[in-house]
């Protein structure tokens, strides 16, 4: 075999290799294109069934308990319409708290509950320090409460 | 006639764009080590914890610029990929060439420190996300532009089959960047963006974009140094590079 | 300044390996490229200009022939 054509094998073996590799990573980048299901779809039964997918949503305050058992975790997942009842053992990330977003990846049993293999913490694009955070909060509610209260004299004016 | 003259492009010849870039190069140096400085200052001992992360979300002021970087010069390479193809300038091949290896080493700089971001934040170093798994796709890209690159001799050809791949690829950065808006992704949306306000604390944003003007100059400078070692060696058999390289004076 | 001590800023919270490891991996290819590159600008002119030097010698026994 001469040197040409042994080079012209090689750069199309290496062409090969890399279409090989192009098409596995785009095989996983469009069955991953719904990285996950929100409660609301799962109730519509777009996840799919019998399979482990991920579902994403926000952990309802105040539901986060141990089991009896001492090592299984269950919390709710929302996405403020509907509401999923997440069972998991393992560590959690350091971003993972009530109120905040996450995506649990695992299957749904029958009895409704989501059996979860992993727990992904799913944090926002907002940076800022935790005054900044406490005076925005601090605002809302000021806000909120303003509201309430405009709403409440509105109502005696009207009575 | 000179034929300087008749060039139009005149720092479009290696002949003259040689000696042009390397006074341009010492500045770019200087430029990016003022910048990086200054960012790292700010992003590192001035900028306020985050109310969410802590301090680890200081990665922030590396992967934001390395990333950005690793988009923007696939962007530049590619143009001047294109402009190889169309008007055969021998200066717009050579500078495709230098610029890979520098935005492969951003998309890897970029894959690196977000998953040492994301371990501690998310939970894990990687998933299969839309984000960034079309970012690994660009890693991929510049990986096979080089290698495409160095299979074959003939530099023009060379450049021609490395033009097409490079064309090919630009679709890759639209989506790279609207990745976070189009798909459900564990990575968060843009915190700077064209068309919001960005949603940063300002000295956060200061020291973000210094980094990011610093990472900007030190890829022109290293783009610029291995441009002119591309040169030398391309031409080699021209009569440049023997006055260049003192050789003809002696000769005299 | 942000931090009160040096330990601190190292500790990064909890989060030093983390991002001390983003730092250094940067840091150290960030330097390794340039450095190989003048190396390698640096061989090619020694390679080019041998090259030129042993053509002209070539050259000039040739025309004292």
């Amino acid at each position: 075999m001469k040197t040409r054509h042994k080079r012209i094998a090689l750069i199309i073996g290496g062409l090969a290799v890399l279409g090989l590799v192009v098409a596995l990573v785009l095989n996983a980048f469009q069955s991953n294109l719904v990285f996950f299901f929100s409660p609301t779809q799962v109730a519509a039964g777009e996840a799919p069934k019998g399979k482990s997918f991920r579902i994403g949503g926000l952990v309802k305050e105040g539901t986060i308990k141990r089991e009896a058992d001492g090592v299984t975790l269950r919390f709710v997942m929302t996405d403020t319409e509907r509401d999923m009842i997440v069972a998991y053992k393992g560590i959690l990330p350091d971003l993972f708290k009530e109120g905040k977003g996450a995506v649990a990846q695992g299957k749904l049993g029958e009895d409704g509950v989501f059996v979860a293999s992993e727990v992904l913490a799913k944090h926002d694009e907002n940076y800022m320090p935790p005054e900044a955070t406490k005076a925005l909060g601090d605002a809302q509610q000021r806000a909120a409460a303003n509201k309430a209260a405009v709403e409440a004299t509105a109502k005696t004016v009207k009575q | 006639m000179d034929k300087r003259l008749i060039n139009w492009f005149r720092f479009a010849s290696p002949q003259a764009f040689y000696p042009l870039a390397g006074r341009m190069i010492p500045w770019f140096w200087a430029l990016s080590a003022v910048f990086g400085i200054a960012g790292l200052y700010v992003g590192f001992l001035v900028a306020p914890t985050d109310a969410q992360q802590g301090e680890g979300y200081r990665i922030i002021f590396l992967h934001v610029p390395a990333s950005w970087m690793s988009m923007f010069i696939y962007l530049v390479m590619a143009f001047w990929a294109g402009l190889g193809l169309a008007f055969n300038f021998r200066l717009s091949g050579m500078m495709a060439t230098a610029l890979a290896p520098t935005g492969a080493l951003f998309a890897f700089l970029s894959l690196w420190t977000g998953a040492l971001w994301g371990k501690p934040m998310w939970g894990t170093w990687w998933v299969w996300d839309a984000r960034l798994t079309s970012e690994l796709i660009l890693l991929f890209l510049y990986v096979g532009f080089i290698a495409l690159q160095s299979a074959i001799d003939d530099p023009r050809r060379a450049d021609k089959a490395g033009a097409i791949l490079a064309l090919v690829g630009v679709v890759n950065i639209p989506i790279i960047y609207f990745s976070v808006k189009w798909w459900n992704t564990l990575h968060q949306g843009s915190s700077v963006s064209l068309t919001k306000s960005p949603s940063m604390a300002m000295t956060m944003l200061i020291g973000m974009l210094l980094c990011a003007l610093a990472c900007w100059m030190y890829a022109i400078a290293v783009a610029l140094m291995r441009v002119r070692t591309i040169m030398l060696e391309r031409e080699r058999h021209t009569e440049w590079v023997r006055e260049e390289l003192g050789a003809k004076a002696k000769e005299q | 300044m942000y931090w009160n001590s040096f330990s601190e800023f190292l500790a990064m919270g909890t989060h030093g390996i983390y991002v001390w490891g983003s730092v250094g991996v940067m840091a150290l290819l960030m330097v390794l490229e340039p450095v190989l590159l003048v190396r390698g600008q640096k061989s090619l002119v020694a390679r080019l200009k041998r090259q030129f030097r042993a053509e002209k010698t070539e050259r000039s026994t040739q025309s004292q022939r």
